[in-house]
């Protein structure tokens, strides 16, 4: 037996009362107000780690989550989010599923996401590089990420401090113009 | 035969191959979660720890899957916690104790970065869907991984008489062990047959490039030592395996189905 299944698109209302809250909007809606527990300001959707949310006819919602890093702690805090966020909105019927392919890339951080990382002082990660064989010709020693630009001055006059900072996804920086350290999210 | 029949017909080599992955992941995990707090510096204490979460996830996955193909109802954390020294499957290179030296550290991680990345390059295209996702995943992890060590590796080589000295000394040490990776067996033969495995012996040429173009670059010698035959993937371990396991599963045997 296979439901119906309908794509629910951002804050678009749900026509089919079986699916509708009383406050009338989709499950999409409510989980705009689920955030990255480590970067707060960031949505799940800017992020890119919300896949795809489809409620079937009677009202089941799954919700299709990818995790950015293989390890990242955050997964089990966003999933009891998403159930709480979508239960205040009278969305009881959920199922939250990990889903690891396509995997997520830093190319998925939306322009809304970039625009908030890079107030929150986190510069936004460049383009991915491309896939492929390590470059070895080039040397291990020589970077090949373009120069970051510092969130606060804008400078790009940058020094990578250390690959790693206070999560798996960011390096730690610090800018030479206004000697301010910052994160810069690494793309991936 | 049919990729369903395939994937049915190999799913005892499937559940042997992942426990695999998954202990290599699990145990070089627990290694480099060793060193928070040791490191020379508060940065690489994060560097290591970082890098042992992203091993710790995919063991996850891994285990997770070896257990659905084995069919017994076992979950990752009756793989991982459950399991005595002889069950484990892990390459004797991930189980050496490390902690007492960074240059070891650095030289593990330079061998086996530089082996799991063009195997997960390898395995994302693998029959097996789980296995390919993992991989697919991971592949951008290991070159971070192969990043870090072969800097460290430049650093300390290339730096002074006394850091390459020992960074020199750990190379020779863990060599012997590097032989392993590349190990084929009837098992590996039937899934690369059937497209689940990446080949061992296929690993070893572009292995042998990112290690000699690394220790070009560091102004260190390649060890030419013999190799040894390596005996994890029967569960026959070095040592330190078992003090390893005693310590990562005492709170889960002494409390069964602990949760933070």
């Amino acid at each position: 037996m296979s439901a119906v299944v309908v794509p629910v698109a951002a804050n678009q209302a749900v026509t089919n009362p079986a699916v509708t809250n009383p406050a009338g909007t989709g499950p999409r809606a409510s989980l705009e107000r689920v955030f990255d527990p480590e970067i707060p300001v960031l949505t799940i959707g800017d992020l890119g780690v919300l896949r795809t949310v489809t409620v079937d006819q009677a009202g089941h919602v799954e919700v299709v989550i990818t995790p950015t890093y293989s390890g990242c702690p955050a997964m089990d805090a966003i999933r009891d989010d998403i159930v709480t966020a979508l239960a205040t909105d009278g969305f009881t019927d959920v199922t939250v599923r990990t889903e690891l392919a396509p995997a997520w890339s830093t190319d998925d951080i939306t322009d809304r996401g970039r625009q908030r990382l890079r107030e929150f002082g986190i510069a936004p990660p460049h383009a991915v590089r491309h896939e492929g064989p390590v470059p070895l010709t080039l040397g291990f020693s020589r970077r090949r990420t373009p120069s970051v630009v510092c969130p606060r001055c804008a400078s790009s006059h940058t020094r990578e401090i250390s690959r790693f900072s206070s999560t798996a996804c960011k390096a730690h920086y610090v800018c030479q113009a206004c000697h301010e350290p910052f994160d810069y999210f690494k793309e991936l | 035969m049919t990729d369903p029949q395939v994937l049915a017909a190999t799913r005892a080599d499937r559940a042997d191959y992942a426990l695999r992955l998954g202990d290599d992941a699990l145990v070089l995990s627990h290694r480099l979660a060793e060193w928070s707090s040791r490191a020379p510096q508060i940065e690489e204490d994060i560097a290591l720890t970082n890098i042992g979460l992203d091993l710790l996830g995919q063991a996850r996955a891994l285990l997770t899957h070896a257990g659905t193909l084995e069919g017994d109802g076992r979950d990752e954390d009756d793989l991982a916690y459950l399991r005595s020294e002889h069950e484990f499957r892990c390459c004797l290179l991930v189980e050496q104790p490390t902690r007492d030296d960074f240059g070891l550290a650095i030289a593990v991680q330079l061998f086996f970065s530089a082996h799991q990345l063009p195997l997960y390059q390898a395995l994302s295209q693998s029959t097996d869907t789980v296995l390919a996702g993992v991989a697919n995943k991971g592949v951008k992890e290991a070159r971070y991984h192969l990043e870090h060590a072969a800097e460290w590796t430049i650093r300390l080589g290339d730096g002074t008489e006394l850091s390459h000295r020992r960074m020199q000394g750990a190379l020779e040490a863990v060599w012997p062990l590097t032989g392993e990776l590349f190990q084929a067996d009837e098992m590996t033969a039937r899934l690369v047959a059937a497209g689940v495995a990446a080949d061992p012996a296929a690993l070893r040429a572009p292995w042998d490039t990112t290690i000699d173009a690394v220790l070009t670059e560091a102004t260190l010698t390649r060890p030419s030592g013999s190799v040894l035959a390596g005996t994890g993937r029967s569960g026959r371990h070095s040592e330190h395996l078992g003090y390893l396991l005693a310590e990562m599963q005492y709170l889960h045997r002494l409390h069964p189905g602990a949760r933070w």
